[in-house]
Order: C-alpha cells, then sequence, then structure tokens
C-alpha cells in the first residue's frame, strides 16, 4: 500500500474539508455563547403545555428593561431565553412576570448568569492554555525522539497536523452553528482541547513506529521507511479509531441533548486526528526530508519522485 | 518472566475484590475506630440540580485582594452557607480575587446568593441632628457613614454623599453593585432634594456576640442580637445618653430598621425589627453571626441547574456509558478473540476501578465528566490494540505464542508511553485551566481524563498480560495460534 507515495493527495482532501469551513468561518463567524460573550441564559419550562410565543417573551423581556433578549423553543415545553446579564433577583421577578401574563407553572430548569470580563478572561486562558498545551507537546516529543536525527520535525509535524484538526474542528463548528444553532462555549472548549490531546496521541504512535524502522532498516530511503512505518501501524490506527468512535457514537445516540454539540465536536476532532495522523502527519516528515518545497512552485513536475 | 507476571495474580485479584466492594451501592463506608469516611458518588450540578455562583472582589482592578482577606471571606461564606443548611457546599478561591461557591440541590437560588454576597456590615448609627420623621423616611435608604473612611478626612462633595432612593438600585442590570461599597460609596442618581450628610457611626457588627430569630406576639419575625462586653459598654454608654432618641441600625449602608431608644439599655442585648419575612430574618440573623466579609463580593457568574433536568442527564449518560462499554468489548471479542476476551477482561476490571477511584478521591462526576470516562472507555483499549497487533506480527514472524506475547508488550511499550504522556500533558494543562478560572466542568473532565489514562495504562498492561500468561499456561492454548486471530 502506497500512502505516502499519493501524500500530495491526502493533502487536498484535506483542503477540501478545511477551505469551505474556513470560508464558513469568514461568512458567518463562529458565534460565541455567553460562557464568552458574558450575560444570561434562562431555561423555562411551561408544565402546563402553554407555551408562548418567542415574541411574547421578547416583549416580556424589552417591557422589564432587559436588553438583547433572544428566544429559542426547546423540546416540547421549554424555552430558552439569552440577554443581558441579569442577576436571581431579576430572574425571579421575571418568572413571576411569566407566571402572570401566560397563566400557569412555570418551572425553571436552569439559569445561568456571566460576567462580560470573565467571558473575555475565559478566552485569553484559553488561548494561553492551548498555547502552553503546544509547547509542552512540542518540547516532549522532542525529547523523546532525540534519538533520531531531525527530531524537532517530528513535533513541528506534529503539531502541524494537531493544527490541521484545530481548523477542522472549527471549520465544522462554523458551518454547524450556522446552520444548527450552536454556539462556541465552554464545553466547545474542552472538546477542542481534548482533540488536540488525541491528534497528538495518534501521530506519536505512527512516529514511534519510524522511530524504531530507523534503527531496523538502515538501508531504506526515507519515504519507503516512513510508507511501511504507516501500513504497519494502520490495522492500529482504524481499530482505535473505531472503538473510540463507538463509544463516541453511544453518546451521541442515548446521551441525551446536553451532550450532543460536545460529543459531535469530538466525533469530528477523533476523525480528524486518526485521518491527519496516517495521511498528514508522516507524510509531512517526508516533504520536510525531500525539501519538497523547492518544486512547489516551479513549472509542473511530479511531485514525488 | 512468566513466573515473575504469575506473582502480579493475587495483587489483581485482591485489587479486583476491594475495588467491587467500593462500587456496590450498598457500601456502608470505611468505619475503623473513630475513622469514618462514606463512600459514594458525589454528583456535580448539573447531574443533581443547584446552585453555582462566582463571586468577585468588588474592588478596583488596580487594588490588591490579599490572600488572607480571601480565606477569611471563604470562611465567613463557608460558616453562612452552613447556616443556610446546605449540605454539601463546596467553596473555594479560584485565582487571586474570585471565590467559587456550589451548593447541590438548593431549591431557593435567589435567597441564598442574597445571603452569600452581602458584605453583612451591621452599623448602629447616630441620626445626629437629623429630626424624627426624617429619620423614619430614611428608612430602606442608603445613607454614607463615617465608617470605613480614612480618619479626618473631610465629608466628600455633594454628587457623592447624595441619598440614593432604594428605587434607584434596581437598574437595568438588577445588581445592585453600587450600594456594596462599604468603604466608597458611589451613590450616583440622589434626588437631590435631601441634603448631603455624614452620619457617625455609634458601633458595627463586630461587636456582635450573637444572633438569632425569634417571633414576637403577632407571629413578626425579628432579629434579636446579644453583644460582647466592649459592645455592651459602647451600647449602654450611647442609649443612657440618647433616651428618647432614634437610632439607625444600617446593614450595608441600607437603613433597615429605626427603633427609638425607649430607655438605657445596658444589659447587652437588643433586637432589631423591620419589614421581614422569616427568610430574610434568617438570612440577615446568619450573616450578622458570621460578621462581615473583609471585602465587598459581586456575582460575575451564576448557574443553577433544576433537579429534573440533573437526573434525566445522569440517566441518559449512564445508559451511554453501559452501551458505550458493551460495544466496545464485542469488538474486541470479536476482532482478536482469546486476547481480546483477556482484554475485555481487563476493560472491566478499568471501568470498575476507574469508578472506585472516582468515589474515593472523590472527583465530583459532572457531565462533561462523564463523558470523558466514556471517551476513555474507547481509549484505554488502544494500549491492548497496539500490543495485541504487535504480538500479532510477531507471531507472523515465527516466534512462538509467550515470546509473541512479551515482546509484544516490550515492544508496543515506547508507543503507549509517549502517546499517554502526550495525553496526561494535555490533562495537566486542562487542570490549570479549570482551576484558576473557576470552570470546574473543566477541571472534572481533565480530572476524570487523567484517572482514566493512569488506571488504563495499569490495566491494558499488567492485568492483560497476568491474565495472557495465566490462560497460557493453565489451558496449554499455546499450539492454538488462531486463537490469537492470526
Amino acid at each position: 500500500m502506497d500512502i505516502v507515495g499519493k501524500r500530495y493527495w491526502f493533502f487536498a482532501i484535506s483542503g477540501l474539508v478545511i477551505i469551505p469551513g474556513l470560508i464558513g468561518l469568514l461568512l458567518w463567524g463562529l458565534p460565541l455563547s455567553i460562557d464568552f460573550t458574558g450575560g444570561s441564559l434562562l431555561e423555562v419550562g411551561f408544565d402546563s403545555g402553554l407555551r408562548p410565543q418567542p415574541a411574547e417573551i421578547v416583549a416580556l423581556y424589552k417591557s422589564l428593561g432587559i436588553g438583547d433578549p433572544q428566544v429559542q423553543t426547546a423540546g416540547d415545553t421549554d424555552l430558552v431565553v439569552r440577554s443581558k446579564p441579569i442577576d436571581e433577583q431579576v430572574r425571579a421577578h421575571v418568572v413571576d412576570e411569566m407566571e402572570s401574563r401566560f397563566g400557569g407553572p412555570v418551572t425553571v430548569v436552569s439559569f445561568e448568569l456571566v460576567g462580560p470580563s470573565v467571558g473575555a478572561e475565559v478566552a485569553n486562558r484559553a488561548a494561553t492554555a492551548v498555547g502552553l498545551a503546544t509547547l509542552g507537546i512540542l518540547g516532549y516529543i522532542t525529547y523523546a525522539f532525540r534519538g533520531v536525527a531531525h527530531a524537532p520535525r517530528y513535533g513541528v509535524a506534529a503539531i502541524l497536523a494537531m493544527l490541521h484538526d484545530v481548523a477542522v474542528v472549527i471549520g465544522v463548528e462554523a458551518i454547524l452553528g450556522h446552520f444548527l444553532g450552536w454556539e462556541v462555549d465552554s464545553l466547545f472548549l474542552t472538546a477542542l482541547l481534548t482533540v488536540i490531546g488525541f491528534s497528538v496521541h495518534d501521530s506519536i504512535v505512527v512516529f514511534d513506529r519510524i522511530r524504531e524502522n530507523q534503527t531496523i532498516h538502515r538501508r531504506l530511503d526515507y519515504e519507503t521507511l516512513v510508507n511501511h512505518s504507516i501500513v504497519q501501524t494502520l490495522d492500529r490506527s482504524v481499530n482505535t479509531q473505531l472503538t473510540v468512535m463507538l463509544t463516541l457514537l453511544a453518546l451521541l445516540l442515548f446521551g441525551g441533548v446536553t451532550t450532543r454539540h460536545f460529543v459531535t465536536v469530538l466525533l469530528v476532532g477523533v476523525f480528524s486526528g486518526t485521518y491527519s495522523s496516517i495521511f498528514n502527519a508522516a507524510p509531512m516528515l517526508v516533504v520536510w526530508e525531500n525539501r519538497e518545497w523547492r518544486n512547489w512552485f516551479r513549472r509542473r513536475q511530479p511531485a514525488s519522485a | 518472566m512468566r513466573t515473575n507476571y504469575r506473582s502480579w495474580l493475587i495483587p489483581i485479584v485482591i485489587l479486583i475484590v476491594a475495588v467491587v466492594w467500593v462500587v456496590l451501592p450498598t457500601n456502608p463506608g470505611i468505619n475503623i475506630g473513630s475513622f469514618h469516611r462514606s463512600i459514594r458518588v458525589v454528583r456535580g450540578l448539573d447531574l443533581q440540580g443547584g446552585l453555582r455562583v462566582l463571586l468577585e472582589a468588588d474592588v478596583p482592578a488596580s487594588q490588591d485582594v490579599t490572600s488572607e482577606q480571601l480565606t477569611t471571606a471563604r470562611s465567613i461564606i463557608e460558616n453562612r452557607v452552613n447556616g443556610l443548611g446546605v449540605s454539601e457546599p463546596l467553596i473555594q478561591i479560584a485565582g487571586n480575587r474570585r471565590i467559587l461557591v456550589e451548593l447541590p440541590g438548593i431549591g431557593d437560588p435567589e435567597q441564598a446568593v442574597a445571603a452569600i454576597k452581602e458584605t453583612g456590615l451591621l452599623e448602629f448609627v447616630d441620626p445626629g441632628t437629623t429630626n424624627q420623621s426624617e429619620v423614619i423616611a430614611l428608612e430602606g435608604q442608603v445613607i454614607t457613614t463615617d465608617f470605613g473612611e480614612p480618619a479626618g478626612s473631610e465629608p466628600p462633595s455633594p454628587p457623592e454623599t447624595s441619598l440614593t432612593p432604594e428605587t434607584a438600585q434596581a437598574t437595568v442590570d438588577g445588581t445592585a453593585e453600587a450600594t456594596q461599597g462599604a468603604a466608597t460609596p458611589t451613590a450616583g442618581a440622589g434626588d437631590g432634594s435631601s441634603p448631603p450628610i455624614f452620619y457617625h457611626t455609634v458601633m458595627t457588627g463586630a461587636v456582635l456576640k450573637s444572633a438569632g430569630v425569634n417571633t414576637d406576639q403577632t407571629g413578626v419575625p425579628y432579629v434579636a442580637f446579644e453583644l460582647t462586653n466592649e459592645g455592651s459598654t459602647l451600647f449602654g454608654d450611647y442609649t443612657s445618653s440618647h433616651v428618647g432618641q432614634y437610632l439607625m441600625i444600617v446593614l450595608d449602608k441600607k437603613v433597615i430598621s429605626t427603633p427609638r431608644i425607649q430607655e438605657a439599655i445596658t444589659t447587652g442585648t437588643g433586637s432589631i425589627t423591620g419589614n421581614f419575612t422569616v427568610a430574610d430574618a434568617n438570612a440577615l440573623a446568619v450573616q450578622l453571626r458570621y460578621g462581615a466579609l473583609p471585602i465587598p463580593l459581586k456575582v460575575v457568574e451564576s448557574q443553577s441547574v433544576g433537579p429534573t433536568l440533573g437526573q434525566d442527564s445522569l440517566r441518559k449518560s449512564t445508559i451511554a456509558g453501559i452501551v458505550g462499554l458493551a460495544v466496545v468489548i464485542l469488538f474486541m471479542a470479536l476482532y482478536y478473540r482469546l486476547p481480546g476476551l483477556v482484554a475485555d477482561m481487563a476493560l472491566i476490571v478499568y471501568a470498575l476501578t476507574t469508578f472506585a477511584l472516582f468515589k474515593m478521591i472523590p472527583v465530583t462526576l459532572t457531565l462533561p465528566g462523564i463523558a470523558g470516562f466514556v471517551l476513555s472507555i474507547g481509549v484505554a483499549v488502544d494500549a491492548n490494540i497496539l500490543i495485541f497487533e504487535r504480538m500479532k506480527e510477531e507471531l507472523r514472524g515465527g516466534r512462538t505464542l509467550a515470546q509473541a506475547i512479551d515482546l509484544g508488550f516490550s515492544r508496543a511499550w515506547p508507543s503507549i508511553r509517549d502517546s499517554n504522556l502526550s495525553t496526561l500533558i494535555t490533562c495537566l494543562i486542562l487542570y490549570w485551566f479549570g482551576s484558576t478560572f473557576g470552570a470546574s466542568i473543566v477541571k472534572g473532565f481533565a480530572l476524570t481524563l487523567a484517572t482514566g489514562v493512569l488506571v488504563s495504562l495499569f490495566t491494558a498492561i499488567t492485568v492483560t498480560r497476568t491474565f495472557l500468561h495465566v490462560i497460557l499456561d493453565g489451558l496449554g492454548v499455546g499450539k492454538h495460534a488462531r486463537w490469537f486471530g492470526v
């Protein structure tokens, strides 16, 4: 099986997923949840079944002087209202008003308040966390591969594959967010960080085989060696991928609505993580070894000799 | 080599017995002599409903908050929360100016937030030259007192000291922060008609010895208090020289009661009456009993989850976990045959051990935490898959079964080590992110994932290897490479 030889095809497939995602990101942006923007989120249930129209709730919020109300329906009896920050007292007042205006008991399913300063801080901290994780992983891989030539390349290739997965996840999130109304919240962040961990985990397994084969097959040229290593680890990559996907599918199908967004992001990310470790990370080492970028902008020549 | 690994069998069996004992839902807890510890699952707010509040010191960003102030505030909040009768509250300092409060299963979030975040600074204030009717009219309004002002400072200019009618507090965002600053009254919208007055504070709640709720003959609740010796002297002196005049009782700069001094009070006891409900009076008594917060606090984040949503989420994720586990077990058995079954046993040991650790540590189980746990089941078999694929290669290369097993383990080890260490690095950074920011959800996820990774390293390697060798010796399966899926 020749995977490395077709590397530009696989890079192109990655591009086919990433580029539309990034276009979606540019067109629509990432809808941020109140975790980042600050605000309140109130989910109420109208148990009597007499759920008012969203417009009526917007009018109620406006009449109480609460800014930016946005109303969504959830399930059969619930409404989710996002607005400028309101505290517990105002929330209680809002619920009383709902009961008196629309009749019937109103139950508070959940209520969240996030100050705007907190949101900005989460974003900063998250960026720092990702930066630190990247450095930590880069450092660790360089250390773990210190025995082979060009050890830092393995770290950089793993990080590039990781960025690929981040780009895939963010692109898919931008598109799904636009059509399904999903928002980037702290759970999305957690999922993204998990994907980062998983992506590197997979790349290392393939790199480990290259590391081992380099000491066994000294005569082989690098490209054949990398391809051989990928093929040897292919069964494992596919099977691990399968078990993880199966558990995630179980969560997606049976885990309820609350974690659906979270699990979907993980599914996309885990799939991308395995793909990039096989088809991007290891072939990238070959691109680097051959310094192929010198040929990229010349007149047409076969990219892989 | 083989006998070496068989020696693990007894510790592993003991571990399994211990773990099953811990996991049993009827576990009575540990009771050895005077040492008692209950063992049960701690569920996060998203799984059982409740209130989570992130409080931040309400002082200018340039002003430092000492860790001592935060620690004091934390213990005062803890006392107040206990006074409210909440079971298993969590009060943590998050970062250097925040406190995280989690109150599981609380029914009335509104009252709880009020009881927690109010500074609770009680002042007995001399109305000075203000006449009787004006004093009574001040009830429910915010005033400025000289307590907490730098000594010898002149009364501030009129705009800052103008009285703020209570209605002005209900600003659009609903926060009453403007009235919180103990030392910096920033009341904005005065009605302009009241002259600026700087009232003198006779004494503060610091001289209170105890406070509790009573009801009068008509059933109206009031707060009864007892003073320390120092307080009794101060209060005695003041009341003897001001008989027939009014006294203002002020909480967080808001006048809550204006009793008339009927006679000198030298007994060191007194009461605060006002327009209280029983809950109000209780919250006030709780605040007074445990003293005023050293720094004003504001709510920067809060979340409350109704109990039904929590139960529903728990039930669904438990089902998802069981289904996920079953599917992985089936896959491993079908694909890897005998070693697959051994890996399945190891996987069950893994799931039980991890769950037992969650109960023992205890790790608070949140929704993403459960998702992390279920995900870790998929990841846990990765080590086994790596090993078994390696074993197959060695078998195809003509090694004997026993050799292939040992080689499979030793050759797969570097990749298992390096890949899992990188995951642990990510967990560490997530944990740090979660705990400095007070995002307990992220922290819980990192902790469950890291626990899972560490336990899976043990079960996938030691437990699987021991079981494989035991079965190999016991059943003489060495001649049947087909059982290994080759």
